[in-house]
């Protein structure tokens, strides 16, 4: 397929227009099944056994009092696992490690945080379960918990996993440890940077753990049969993940394992990992019996992955006339108790969107007593730009610039190096902030006690393996059929490129998400890559479907091949033989048995790279000084989307994304009690954001054409949650005088500062 | 334990069922009588996804005792819509696309109409109120906000 964007001369019919997703309609009448909806005949209730303890070795178990109450059918610990040792595989900027994903799910040597599942119990009544797990009798070494990086550094820390070195680069550390893994990206001459620049800053800022906070609890249904295959239906942003991560960690064979995914209730990146589905397999097989395994609210706060807390060391130096010269700094994130934390992509995103030519960033993954962390949304960089951007903020007031100003003139463009090694493309940074510079919201007056913040952030977006079949029906209408979950609306953008290519009406399209056995295979829904990477896929197959729609053509009008063309769902004859007319899609259709049968064609891609997504915020805040409560005003949403494929569900990923940052910025955190137990674990203290809480977000969509992409396509998704922490705490700082250096500005802690301030 | 006998009335038809005491309404709606379109997202109720309507007041199902159901009248996602036509809010919400994931969406509409009833002519700040026992994490609200404002603005000039 053609390797450039074609948006230049192409006038898009249905790309770009707003059409009612296709599975719509079963969404507002309550129909859509999702995770816990599935049952079968003869369906037990599979229920977790969690821990009291943040750290506790495990002596003994012993199950058999639980085993022997009625209407238990199954009782399993780690030892119903095949033993896998822990043994990290990198793979690119992330890794895998069986091991400890299997440890995630039981427990083995060791309970590591509070919650952490030990053993699981089926039985007839999830009650029974429950009651039945309480009598499962555990011989604990109780050991004291690390509950923050300063703790999991501290001389004589408890060691999470003894004989355990810290890989990577970066300063050697001795003995056992509780640093995994440490990256460095560095350029340039950093002693000559600082001797450059006129203007030095520096901070220390700290984030808490979040979560994704997906509004449906994790949920499958795991049928084991008789032959050893196994059926698994479940809310899953990866099918294909949750088939062979099944598979490995019960040592199974993958091809005996078929996953379909149900509809989505939100994941946010928290739904690639697998927690229930091994064990309900291992349940099920031992019952012989259909087990279902839903979590409760307060499950998938303590038993699920948030993202990481963090604390980093920051510094940046610019010349009086606003040149960036110089920066450095550490980003040290909490990677729960295993290794893994999205710390790597932080170090890449945190300084990329400036030109600075001197530059150190050292990156450490440190493992504690908390639940492994998953990914979150642009895992890592909303961090890693929180401590930037407060930075920049102050930089541009040092030296008396405007904020986007400031950023316009450090801004990267096409050819700059990002500070993780490659150059960047086509990219629509400066023309993000020049539209945010526009925008009537930057020049709103504001009042007392009110501020204006400004803040940028990119994403590099993801391509990955992606594979889509389209087959077309005999009355000339087309199904297209991919393996990733709709999480978002992206039935719909498939459905439009697969129409955009036949030239028919998008309703003349049936989109579906399929089983692991019924298409190829599709990595998760992820990555802001679906519209992209899968689109790319669906685009590919629909335009073979073409080709084999113009050879039919061709039979049908008794002309060579080379003198069919398709115009807008017509096959056409032109050139000597104009004269014989055209076919009508429908025409060829209902034809298909007579020229060779059905037309149904497939395509796979594994795109290397995709074209990185930048966003500017721009964020009016008013704060209470009586309360500390602060007020969201106005909130504006720039962002290149290279080229939005069905712009309300562009415009939802933007709103999105920024609320979910304005809840991280202003009221989220995982709150600890010294056991190392969380204190907040349900929606009522853990507070996001609600509908009274937030203005309308406006949007503005960027349309830079990504090259990877035939329609320019960038992903979209990530992007949105990387500039709010920065921006709202920008404007804090712009309406109270106070740099906030610790999320989340709630009200205690706003007052706190404003009256320390005073 | 001997099972309580319920009789309740769903969506306008007579219902019976059997329950125990401590089962919620929103696990008997889900899985004794199979209607899975009120969603579970936290049983505490905290996040709306289970909204009922219970003899007219507007409920999370999951702080209902199923018994209590007895002798009432319960409306539910799935008696919504009438018949085979959407109501505005339905149409709304899928003109602005305001859902993403969708699992929050029925329980936004049952509250959306609820509101509607009692307000034909909601401020923005009285939307977000009244809706602010329902989460959304995909959308910001704004597209849900929009598309009830609307809805509200068709269900007047339909009754004018």
């Amino acid at each position: 397929m053609s390797a450039a964007p074609d948006t230049s001369d192409r006038k898009f019919k249905q790309v770009g227009s707003r059409p009612i997703r296709h599975d719509g309609l079963d969404k507002v009448t309550g129909r859509a099944r999702f995770g816990a909806d599935f049952t079968l005949p003869g369906t037990l209730q599979g229920v977790f056994v969690r821990s009291p303890h943040a750290h506790a070795k495990i002596l003994g178990i012993d199950t058999s009092k639980a085993e022997k109450v009625p209407g238990v059918k199954a009782v399993i610990t780690a030892a119903d696992f095949p033993e896998l040792p822990m043994h990290w595989i990198t793979q690119g900027p992330a890794g895998v490690d069986a091991g400890a994903n299997q440890r995630v799910i039981l427990a083995r040597e060791k309970v590591l945080y509070h919650g952490h599942a030990f053993a699981a119990v089926a039985a007839a009544t999830r009650e029974i379960a429950i009651e039945a797990g309480k009598l499962i009798e555990v011989e604990w070494e109780v050991l004291q918990p690390v509950l923050s990086i300063d703790q999991a550094l501290a001389d004589g820390a408890p060691i999470l996993h003894e004989g355990q070195a810290t890989e990577g680069m970066g300063p050697p550390v001795e003995g056992d440890t509780n640093i995994t893994n440490q990256i460095v990206f560095e350029g340039g001459d950093l002693e000559a940077g600082w001797a450059e620049a006129d203007v030095v800053v520096e901070g220390v800022f700290e984030t808490p753990m979040v979560h994704q906070g997906y509004i449906e609890p994790h949920a499958c249904l795991v049928n084991a049969r008789e032959d050893g295959t196994s059926e698994i239906w479940c809310a899953t942003q990866g099918p294909f993940g949750v088939k062979n991560e099944t598979a490995t960690l019960t040592g199974s064979d993958p091809a005996s394992v078929k996953v379909t995914p149900s509809e989505i209730g939100g994941g946010f990146g928290g739904k690639i990992p697998v927690y229930l589905e091994p064990a309900a397999l291992l349940l099920s097989r031992k019952a012989g019996r259909p087990v279902k395994m839903t979590m409760t609210r307060e499950e998938v706060f303590r038993g699920t992955g948030p993202t990481s807390g963090s604390k980093t060391h920051i510094k940046i130096g610019a010349k009086s006339d606003g040149t960036l010269v110089a920066a450095e700094c550490q980003l040290d994130f909490e990677a729960g108790c295993f290794r893994g934390s999205p710390v790597g992509a932080a170090c890449m995103t945190t300084l990329s969107p400036y030109v600075i030519p001197n530059f150190r960033v050292l990156g450490r993954d440190i493992v504690l007593n908390k639940p492994r962390v998953a990914a979150y949304r642009a895992p890592g960089a909303p961090v890693g730009a929180f401590a930037a951007e407060s930075l920049l903020d102050e930089l541009a007031r040092k030296l008396g610039r405007d904020p986007i100003e400031f950023r316009l003139q450090n801004a990267v463009e096409e050819g700059d190096r990002a500070s993780y090694g490659p150059k960047f493309g086509p990219i629509g940074f400066k023309e993000t902030l020049e539209a945010a510079k526009a925008h009537p919201q930057y020049k709103a007056e504001l009042g007392e006690h009110q501020g204006r913040g400004v803040a940028a952030g990119f994403w590099f977006n993801a391509g990955m393996q992606s594979s889509a079949t389209v087959s077309v029906n005999s009355d000339g209408s087309a199904v297209v059929r991919t393996g990733n979950p709709d999480i978002g609306g992206s039935r719909a953008s498939m459905a439009l490129m697969c129409a955009e290519e036949l030239g028919i009406d998008v309703t003349r399209v049936r989109p579906m998400v399929g089983d692991t056995d019924s298409v190829g295979y599709c990595d998760a829904t992820g990555g802001s890559r679906v519209t992209y990477a899968t689109g790319m896929a669906v685009i590919d197959a629909t335009r073979q479907v073409i080709d084999h729609l113009r050879a039919r053509a061709a039979t049908m009008l008794d002309v060579e091949l080379d003198s069919i063309e398709w115009q807008d769902g017509n096959a056409v004859a032109v050139n000597g033989s104009a004269d014989k007319g055209s076919l009508s899609l429908e025409e060829i259709a209902k034809k298909m048995g007579a020229t060779g049968g059905p037309v149904v064609a497939s395509a796979s891609v594994s795109p290397p790279a995709a074209g990185p997504g930048f966003g500017v915020h721009v964020c009016d805040l008013e704060v209470d000084p009586e309360t500390g409560v602060t007020r969201v005003l106005r909130y504006l949403v720039v962002q290149d989307a290279g080229k939005a494929i069905h712009p309300t569900y562009v415009e939802g990923q933007f709103q999105g994304g920024a609320a979910q940052g304005i809840g991280w910025a202003l009221n989220e955190e995982y709150i600890w009690d010294a056991d190392g137990k969380v204190e907040n674990a349900g929606f009522l203290d853990y507070r996001v954001p609600v509908a009274s809480d937030l203005p309308m977000i406006d949007t503005v969509i960027v349309e830079v054409p990504n090259p990877l992409h035939p329609y320019g396509v960038r992903g979209v998704g990530e992007t949105p949650i990387v500039p709010p922490l920065g921006a709202v705490a920008n404007a804090m700082r712009d309406a109270t005088g106070v740099r906030f250096h610790s999320l989340p500005m709630s009200p205690p802690r706003v007052l706190e500062a404003l009256e320390e301030a005073d | 334990m001997a099972k309580i006998r319920v009789e309740t009335t769903i969506n306008g038809e007579e219902t019976e069922f059997l329950c125990n005491g401590q089962e919620s309404l929103l696990e008997v709606l889900r899985d004794g009588i199979g209607m899975t379109g009120t969603k579970e997202g936290c049983t505490t109720g905290d996040c709306g996804a289970c909204s009922v309507v219970v003899d007219g007041r507007l409920v999370p199902s999951c702080l209902v005792l199923a018994a209590e159901a007895q002798g009432r009248n319960v409306e539910t996602i799935e008696g919504v819509a009438d018949g085979q036509k959407l109501t505005p809010i339905q149409q709304q919400f899928l003109e602005h696309g305001a859902l993403q994931c969708g699992i929050c969406t029925p329980g936004f509409i049952v509250a959306a109409e609820k509101l509607l009833e009692k307000n034909p002519d909601p401020t923005e700040a009285e939307a977000r109120y009244f809706l602010a026992g329902n989460l959304c994490r995909c959308t910001g609200y704004d597209k849900i906000i929009k598309a009830v404002l609307d809805a509200a603005a068709v269900m007047r000039e339909e009754r004018a």
